[in-house]
């Protein structure tokens, strides 16, 4: 694992993902109590105001600090996005070790259960969970993505698992008398976290655009709390007359998606060097 | 002397499409306490599913027939399942793999290795399992011990990783000691350290190995008896020293004289014609009979266990018929 971080600090692109990606993630955390408050009385008379020393990215139509929504709207996005793929993750990672360990018959239920549930499109699955809602609460929208994302690790996972079953060192493992739970938590698990790493980090960056676009059906994080999807939504009908407002958070999606995919792909780049 | 392990009519059945085929078909031979018996064999004699089927490790869809039995001690293990099973594993009979990298977990130091082992078998603190992990690196001679607990396998020469593998196997403090081929990988003044220190552990710990090689070089000095194995079954044992100078089956003759030899006149190496058959397909009676250059009529039927020395036992026809 410090391996894997080494070599992702010494791949260029690597070193830029991470330092946006942690920049992101300082600033969505310190920057909220040093700005103006968002829930400040809405002013529809005012309207929307270009980017001034005032308001560092303008206004939106109803006068709320662009810059301050996108921090607050980063903040929920990563929230979502961190609760969603560990989530996911999680679940992904139990299923596919249990149907690669076990095999046989539990194989066989798990993984036709994957492939029926990949067969329906990730965002209709999740429009039809939220939209049966009225009101949808940050929880149950983590829960949802959350409960939908597992079944493409659980698949990894369980390639992995069959790959190390055949080793040696499983079998021996075995023959010196390891129970099963210890045959895969000590000498599974540990061994699958290198791809697992690459899986979960290009995971946050499909949940991130997941989130926004999914606020900006209208069926994600509800007004008013800020989101980035949210706030596309809300500034389309001034994307001519005031287009700071829906730039400034769609730039925020670029930036957070790359910097997560470059990140991605370093360590992918590095786990295929050493393994 | 009292036997640790006792096997009998031990068969191994896996299905086949037309037939099922028997890797392993009646193996019977006792281990006694504290010597080593070396069970040799060519390239699908059936060795290596042998020692599997001792801790009931058969990969699936093979079968150890409900017949067989194998006894360690009072223990009938044929009759054992789940947690007893694991009890027996690594604790009363431990198995030293023969890929001495492929065997150790690429992730996990060998410290933490050690440990998950000894932890599994005895009721210990972390720390106590540490120092006992130390102790054991250093009972198998591999140096600087404390070191190498945070030793990753792929820091290891292989050498090391061999005795790493035996400070494994012996973690569970086993009265039995399966070494499956554990030198193959090993060049030449490795394998007969290795060798040593499997032979000087067995003399420490009154332990009793079953050591598994088509080498019959390596046997020789080491084991106190050994088992010729041929498709499935035993053909031939009895102590070393005699099989050696009074080969009685043609097959333990051939592999003897597919040998080079250091002393005495020069002389071609003879090899044997033809390889081992295969299990789906063993020929009727005797299993060798095909490939032998004694065979008679009699070789196309069973051949009984005969004499051929106190202690010295083989399968076959030669001594009935011989003038």
């Amino acid at each position: 694992m410090n391996e894997l971080g080494r070599r992702l600090w010494a791949d260029p692109a690597g070193r830029a993902g991470t330092v946006i990606l942690l920049l992101l993630i300082l600033a969505v955390i310190a920057l909220p109590p040093m700005l103006p408050d968002h829930r400040v009385q809405p002013d529809i008379v005012r309207g929307a105001q270009p980017p001034s020393a005032h308001h560092l990215l303008g206004t939106d139509n109803l006068n709320r600090d662009v810059f301050a929504r996108v921090v607050r709207g980063g903040q929920i996005s990563l929230l979502v996005a961190a609760g969603a793929v560990l989530m996911s993750v999680t679940l992904g990672t139990l299923v596919g070790l249990v149907a690669g360990y076990a095999g046989g018959w539990v194989d066989g239920v798990l993984m036709r259960l994957v492939d029926a549930t990949l067969a329906v499109p990730r965002l209709f699955l999740l429009l039809l969970l939220v939209a049966a809602l009225e009101h949808i609460p940050l929880g149950i929208l983590i829960l949802s993505i959350g409960a939908t994302g597992w079944l493409g690790t659980s698949r990894l996972v369980r390639a992995e698992v069959l790959r190390l079953k055949a080793l040696d060192f499983t079998r021996g493992a075995v023959a010196l008398g390891a129970r099963p739970s210890r045959v895969i938590f000590t000498h599974l698990l540990p061994n699958v976290t290198g791809p697992l790493a690459v899986a979960t980090t290009l995971a946050v960056g499909d949940v991130i655009l997941l989130e926004a676009g999914l606020s900006f059906l209208g069926l994600g994080v509800q007004p008013p709390t800020p989101s980035w999807g949210g706030m596309i939504l809300d500034a389309k009908p001034y994307i001519v007359s005031a287009p700071w407002s829906s730039l400034a958070p769609g730039a925020a999606i670029v930036l957070t998606v790359l910097a997560v995919n470059l990140v991605g792909d370093a360590l992918s780049h590095a786990q295929a060097e050493g393994g | 002397m009292t036997s640790v392990l006792e096997v009998r009519e031990l068969r191994v059945r896996f299905p086949g499409r037309a037939a099922p085929a028997w890797p392993v078909d009646g193996v019977d031979f006792t281990l006694e306490r504290g010597e080593m018996l070396a069970l040799v064999g060519e390239s699908g004699s059936g060795k290596s599913l042998t020692s599997l089927a001792l801790l009931r490790l058969v990969p699936a869809p093979g079968t150890i027939t409900s017949d067989s039995s194998i006894r360690l001690g009072e223990i009938d293990v044929m009759s054992l399942d789940g947690d007893a099973l694991r009890r027996i594993r690594g604790r009363r009979i431990g198995l030293v793999m023969q890929d001495a990298l492929g065997s150790l977990n690429p992730v996990l130091t060998i410290g933490d290795q050690l440990c998950e082992t000894i932890r599994t078998h005895f009721p210990l603190s972390r720390s106590a399992a540490r120092a006992r992990a130390e102790a054991l690196l250093a009972e198998v001679a591999l140096p600087d011990p404390a070191r190498r607990l945070t030793s990753y396998p792929h820091q290891l020469s292989g050498g090391q990783r061999q005795r790493v593998l035996l400070a494994l196997a012996l973690a569970g403090e086993p009265e039995v000691l399966i070494a499956d081929e554990p030198t193959s990988s090993l060049d030449v003044t490795v394998q007969a350290q290795i060798l040593a220190l499997i032979d000087h552990l067995r003399a420490s710990r009154g332990m009793a190995v079953l050591l598994i090689t088509h080498d019959l070089a390596i046997v020789a000095g080491r084991a106190d008896r050994v088992a010729v194995m041929y498709a499935g079954r035993i053909v031939e044992t009895g102590a070393t020293r005699t099989v050696f100078a009074t080969p009685g089956h043609p097959y333990t003759r051939g592999l003897l004289d597919s040998l080079p030899r250091l002393r005495g006149p020069v002389r071609l190496v003879e090899p044997i014609g033809g390889s081992v058959p295969s299990p789906d397909d063993w020929p009727a009676g005797c299993r060798f009979h095909p490939r032998c250059p004694r065979r008679m009529p009699a070789c196309t039927s069973q051949p009984p266990v005969v004499p051929v020395a106190p202690g010295h036992t083989m399968r076959c026809w030669l001594p009935r018929t011989a003038p």
